[in-house]
Protein backbone atom coordinates (compact mmCIF):
# COMPACT_ATOMS: atom_id res chain seq x y z
CA UNK A 1 0.00 0.00 0.00
CA UNK A 2 2.55 2.72 -0.92
CA UNK A 3 -0.59 5.64 -0.89
CA UNK A 4 -0.67 4.81 3.01
CA UNK A 5 3.28 5.65 3.27
CA UNK A 6 2.18 9.22 1.97
CA UNK A 7 0.17 9.95 4.86
CA UNK A 8 3.56 8.65 6.67
CA UNK A 9 6.15 10.80 4.62
CA UNK A 10 3.83 14.11 4.76
CA UNK A 11 3.52 13.27 8.42
CA UNK A 12 6.57 13.25 9.26
CA UNK A 13 7.03 16.63 7.37
CA UNK A 14 4.25 18.34 9.15
CA UNK A 15 5.61 17.52 13.04
CA UNK A 16 8.66 18.51 11.75
CA UNK A 17 7.70 22.10 10.06
CA UNK A 18 6.08 22.68 13.15
CA UNK A 19 8.83 22.04 15.41
CA UNK A 20 10.35 24.81 13.09
CA UNK A 21 7.63 27.11 13.86
CA UNK A 22 8.43 26.48 17.23
CA UNK A 23 11.71 27.66 17.26
CA UNK A 24 10.77 30.94 15.38
CA UNK A 25 7.73 31.46 17.99
CA UNK A 26 10.51 31.35 20.72
CA UNK A 27 13.16 32.94 19.14
CA UNK A 28 10.77 35.81 18.10
CA UNK A 29 9.30 36.13 21.65
CA UNK A 30 12.78 36.21 23.32
CA UNK A 31 14.27 38.64 20.46
CA UNK A 32 14.57 41.32 23.22
CA UNK A 33 15.06 38.90 26.58
CA UNK A 34 18.66 40.42 28.15
CA UNK A 35 18.46 37.55 30.40
CA UNK A 36 17.46 33.73 30.35
CA UNK A 37 16.99 31.08 33.17
CA UNK A 38 20.69 30.79 33.13
CA UNK A 39 20.97 34.87 33.44
CA UNK A 40 22.78 34.90 30.08
CA UNK A 41 20.95 36.63 27.38
CA UNK A 42 19.00 34.56 25.15
CA UNK A 43 20.45 32.57 22.28
CA UNK A 44 18.61 31.71 19.20
CA UNK A 45 17.88 28.14 18.52
CA UNK A 46 17.64 26.62 15.34
CA UNK A 47 16.41 22.96 13.99
CA UNK A 48 18.22 20.63 11.76
CA UNK A 49 16.09 18.60 8.89
CA UNK A 50 17.48 15.02 7.98
CA UNK A 51 15.52 12.54 5.42
CA UNK A 52 14.67 9.55 7.77
CA UNK A 53 13.45 6.17 5.97
CA UNK A 54 9.42 5.87 7.18
CA UNK A 55 8.04 2.09 7.63
CA UNK A 56 7.39 1.07 4.18
CA UNK A 57 9.90 2.20 2.32
CA UNK A 58 10.06 6.09 1.28
CA UNK A 59 11.91 9.06 3.17
CA UNK A 60 10.27 11.16 5.61
CA UNK A 61 12.02 14.30 7.42
CA UNK A 62 12.89 13.96 11.13
CA UNK A 63 14.19 17.22 12.97
CA UNK A 64 17.97 15.76 14.42
CA UNK A 65 18.35 18.29 16.89
CA UNK A 66 17.61 22.24 18.09
CA UNK A 67 21.25 23.70 17.91
CA UNK A 68 21.78 27.17 19.33
CA UNK A 69 22.74 29.74 16.43
CA UNK A 70 26.32 30.79 16.45
CA UNK A 71 26.13 34.14 15.44
CA UNK A 72 27.56 37.22 17.65
CA UNK A 73 24.74 38.71 20.17
CA UNK A 74 23.96 42.33 19.47
CA UNK A 75 25.70 44.73 21.67
CA UNK A 76 23.94 47.65 22.80
CA UNK A 77 24.87 50.81 24.17
CA UNK A 78 22.68 51.57 26.72
CA UNK A 79 23.79 53.44 30.41
CA UNK A 80 20.56 53.41 31.80
CA UNK A 81 19.59 49.82 31.68
CA UNK A 82 20.55 47.26 35.03
CA UNK A 83 22.68 44.20 32.58
CA UNK A 84 24.48 47.23 31.01
CA UNK A 85 28.25 46.73 31.70
CA UNK A 86 31.48 49.43 33.09
CA UNK A 87 31.08 51.00 29.28
CA UNK A 88 27.73 51.01 29.19
CA UNK A 89 26.97 48.19 26.62
CA UNK A 90 24.35 45.63 27.16
CA UNK A 91 24.59 42.00 25.61
CA UNK A 92 21.32 41.23 23.36
CA UNK A 93 19.78 37.94 22.44
CA UNK A 94 21.31 37.05 18.30
CA UNK A 95 18.30 36.75 17.30
CA UNK A 96 17.77 37.71 13.99
CA UNK A 97 14.57 38.95 13.37
CA UNK A 98 14.01 39.25 9.39
CA UNK A 99 16.03 35.91 9.05
CA UNK A 100 13.30 34.81 11.57
CA UNK A 101 10.20 36.07 9.80
CA UNK A 102 11.90 34.28 6.37
CA UNK A 103 12.15 30.77 8.44
CA UNK A 104 7.86 31.51 9.48
CA UNK A 105 6.76 32.14 6.12
CA UNK A 106 9.33 29.17 4.74
CA UNK A 107 7.54 26.94 7.00
CA UNK A 108 4.45 28.10 6.94
CA UNK A 109 4.23 27.28 3.20
CA UNK A 110 5.61 24.10 3.18
CA UNK A 111 3.38 22.93 5.84
CA UNK A 112 0.51 24.24 3.67
CA UNK A 113 2.43 21.85 0.82
CA UNK A 114 2.45 19.19 2.95
CA UNK A 115 -1.58 19.28 4.15
CA UNK A 116 -1.80 19.73 -0.08
CA UNK A 117 -0.28 16.18 -0.14
CA UNK A 118 -2.20 14.87 1.62
CA UNK A 119 -5.50 16.06 0.86
CA UNK A 120 -4.84 14.54 -2.79
CA UNK A 121 -3.61 11.16 -1.21
CA UNK A 122 -6.68 11.13 0.40
CA UNK A 123 -8.83 11.97 -2.43
CA UNK A 124 -7.13 9.23 -4.65
CA UNK A 125 -7.76 6.78 -2.09
CA UNK A 126 -11.41 7.52 -1.44
CA UNK A 127 -11.30 7.20 -5.63
CA UNK A 128 -10.08 3.48 -5.36
CA UNK A 129 -12.22 2.71 -2.92
CA UNK A 130 -15.45 3.63 -4.50
CA UNK A 131 -14.04 1.46 -7.64
CA UNK A 132 -16.83 -0.73 -9.45
CA UNK A 133 -19.52 1.11 -7.37
CA UNK B 1 -13.62 -12.47 -22.95
CA UNK B 2 -12.48 -13.16 -19.43
CA UNK B 3 -9.26 -13.64 -20.47
CA UNK B 4 -9.19 -10.03 -22.17
CA UNK B 5 -10.88 -8.34 -18.62
CA UNK B 6 -7.92 -10.25 -17.25
CA UNK B 7 -5.04 -8.45 -19.21
CA UNK B 8 -6.98 -4.86 -19.61
CA UNK B 9 -7.35 -5.22 -15.33
CA UNK B 10 -3.79 -6.19 -14.98
CA UNK B 11 -2.94 -3.79 -17.07
CA UNK B 12 -4.14 -1.46 -15.61
CA UNK B 13 -3.72 -2.80 -12.25
CA UNK B 14 0.14 -2.02 -12.73
CA UNK B 15 -0.11 1.18 -14.19
CA UNK B 16 -1.90 2.03 -10.63
CA UNK B 17 0.14 0.74 -8.36
CA UNK B 18 3.63 2.38 -10.46
CA UNK B 19 1.58 5.21 -10.24
CA UNK B 20 1.11 5.10 -6.35
CA UNK B 21 4.40 4.92 -5.76
CA UNK B 22 5.51 7.59 -7.92
CA UNK B 23 2.81 9.48 -5.73
CA UNK B 24 4.98 8.46 -2.47
CA UNK B 25 8.31 9.64 -3.78
CA UNK B 26 6.78 12.74 -5.22
CA UNK B 27 5.27 13.04 -1.60
CA UNK B 28 8.62 12.45 -0.11
CA UNK B 29 10.70 15.14 -2.66
CA UNK B 30 7.93 17.45 -1.31
CA UNK B 31 8.38 16.59 2.39
CA UNK B 32 12.06 16.98 2.11
CA UNK B 33 12.48 20.38 0.47
CA UNK B 34 14.04 21.78 3.11
CA UNK B 35 16.44 18.89 4.56
CA UNK B 36 20.21 20.17 3.74
CA UNK B 37 21.67 17.70 1.06
CA UNK B 38 18.53 16.06 0.23
CA UNK B 39 18.59 15.01 -3.83
CA UNK B 40 14.95 14.80 -5.33
CA UNK B 41 14.29 11.79 -6.93
CA UNK B 42 11.63 10.48 -9.56
CA UNK B 43 11.06 7.68 -11.61
CA UNK B 44 10.59 6.96 -15.44
CA UNK B 45 7.02 5.86 -15.69
CA UNK B 46 7.15 4.70 -19.53
CA UNK B 47 10.19 2.61 -18.88
CA UNK B 48 9.01 1.16 -15.77
CA UNK B 49 5.36 0.15 -16.87
CA UNK B 50 7.15 -1.47 -19.57
CA UNK B 51 9.40 -2.86 -17.19
CA UNK B 52 6.64 -4.10 -15.16
CA UNK B 53 4.34 -5.54 -18.30
CA UNK B 54 7.86 -7.73 -18.86
CA UNK B 55 8.38 -5.69 -21.86
CA UNK B 56 12.15 -5.59 -20.56
CA UNK B 57 12.80 -9.24 -19.35
CA UNK B 58 10.00 -8.79 -17.01
CA UNK B 59 10.12 -12.90 -15.46
CA UNK B 60 12.97 -13.61 -13.11
CA UNK B 61 13.25 -17.10 -12.41
CA UNK B 62 14.89 -18.39 -9.33
CA UNK B 63 18.75 -19.89 -9.25
CA UNK B 64 18.93 -23.45 -8.57
CA UNK B 65 22.21 -24.90 -7.79
CA UNK B 66 20.64 -28.65 -7.41
CA UNK B 67 18.70 -30.30 -9.44
CA UNK B 68 16.33 -31.38 -6.69
CA UNK B 69 15.53 -27.90 -6.22
CA UNK B 70 11.84 -26.51 -6.90
CA UNK B 71 12.05 -24.14 -9.48
CA UNK B 72 9.36 -20.90 -9.07
CA UNK B 73 9.26 -18.12 -11.70
CA UNK B 74 7.84 -14.39 -11.19
CA UNK B 75 7.02 -11.15 -12.67
CA UNK B 76 9.34 -8.48 -11.57
CA UNK B 77 7.73 -5.96 -10.17
CA UNK B 78 10.65 -3.64 -9.00
CA UNK B 79 11.38 -2.33 -12.68
CA UNK B 80 10.45 0.89 -11.19
CA UNK B 81 14.29 2.63 -11.07
CA UNK B 82 14.72 5.91 -9.12
CA UNK B 83 16.86 8.26 -10.61
CA UNK B 84 17.82 11.63 -9.87
CA UNK B 85 16.40 14.37 -10.91
CA UNK B 86 18.69 17.26 -12.78
CA UNK B 87 18.38 20.61 -10.76
CA UNK B 88 17.63 23.76 -12.68
CA UNK B 89 19.08 26.14 -10.09
CA UNK B 90 21.45 24.96 -7.53
CA UNK B 91 20.85 25.86 -3.70
CA UNK B 92 23.32 26.70 -1.25
CA UNK B 93 22.34 23.83 1.05
CA UNK B 94 23.20 20.74 -1.37
CA UNK B 95 19.21 20.50 -1.45
CA UNK B 96 17.57 19.97 -5.44
CA UNK B 97 14.20 20.00 -5.40
CA UNK B 98 12.40 22.58 -7.17
CA UNK B 99 9.20 22.84 -5.51
CA UNK B 100 7.23 23.83 -8.40
CA UNK B 101 8.47 21.19 -10.24
CA UNK B 102 7.31 18.77 -7.79
CA UNK B 103 3.82 20.11 -7.19
CA UNK B 104 3.38 20.26 -11.11
CA UNK B 105 4.71 16.54 -11.39
CA UNK B 106 2.49 15.41 -8.04
CA UNK B 107 -1.06 17.07 -9.42
CA UNK B 108 -0.25 15.75 -13.15
CA UNK B 109 0.44 12.36 -11.21
CA UNK B 110 -2.81 12.47 -9.51
CA UNK B 111 -4.81 12.87 -12.44
CA UNK B 112 -2.94 10.20 -13.99
CA UNK B 113 -3.99 8.00 -11.14
CA UNK B 114 -8.03 9.23 -11.54
CA UNK B 115 -7.71 8.63 -15.74
CA UNK B 116 -6.65 4.77 -14.74
CA UNK B 117 -9.47 4.79 -12.14
CA UNK B 118 -12.12 5.90 -14.67
CA UNK B 119 -10.85 3.39 -16.97
CA UNK B 120 -11.20 0.77 -14.85
CA UNK B 121 -14.75 1.90 -13.74
CA UNK B 122 -15.78 2.16 -17.32
CA UNK B 123 -14.57 -1.16 -18.53
CA UNK B 124 -16.61 -2.62 -15.43
CA UNK B 125 -19.65 -0.70 -15.95
CA UNK B 126 -19.82 -2.12 -19.87
CA UNK B 127 -19.35 -5.91 -18.16
CA UNK B 128 -22.10 -4.90 -16.10
CA UNK B 129 -24.47 -3.89 -18.55
CA UNK B 130 -23.41 -6.79 -20.94
CA UNK B 131 -24.40 -9.72 -18.08
CA UNK B 132 -27.54 -7.87 -16.88
CA UNK B 133 -30.82 -9.21 -18.45
CA UNK B 134 -32.96 -7.11 -19.81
Amino acid sequence: MSMLNVFNIAGSALSAQSMRLNAVASNLANADSVAGPDGQPYRAKQVVFAAKPVEGGGLGVRVTGVVEDLAPPRIVYDPKNPAANEQGFVTMPNVNVVEEMVNMISASRAYQSNVEVMNTARTLMQKTLALGQ
Amino acid sequence: MINQVQDVLGFHQRALSLRAYRQEVLAANIANADTPHYKARDIDFKASLQGALGGGGGQVSLLRTSERHLPAAGNATGGAKLMYRTESQSSVDGNTVDMDVERAAFAENAIQYEASITFINGMLRTLQSAMQER
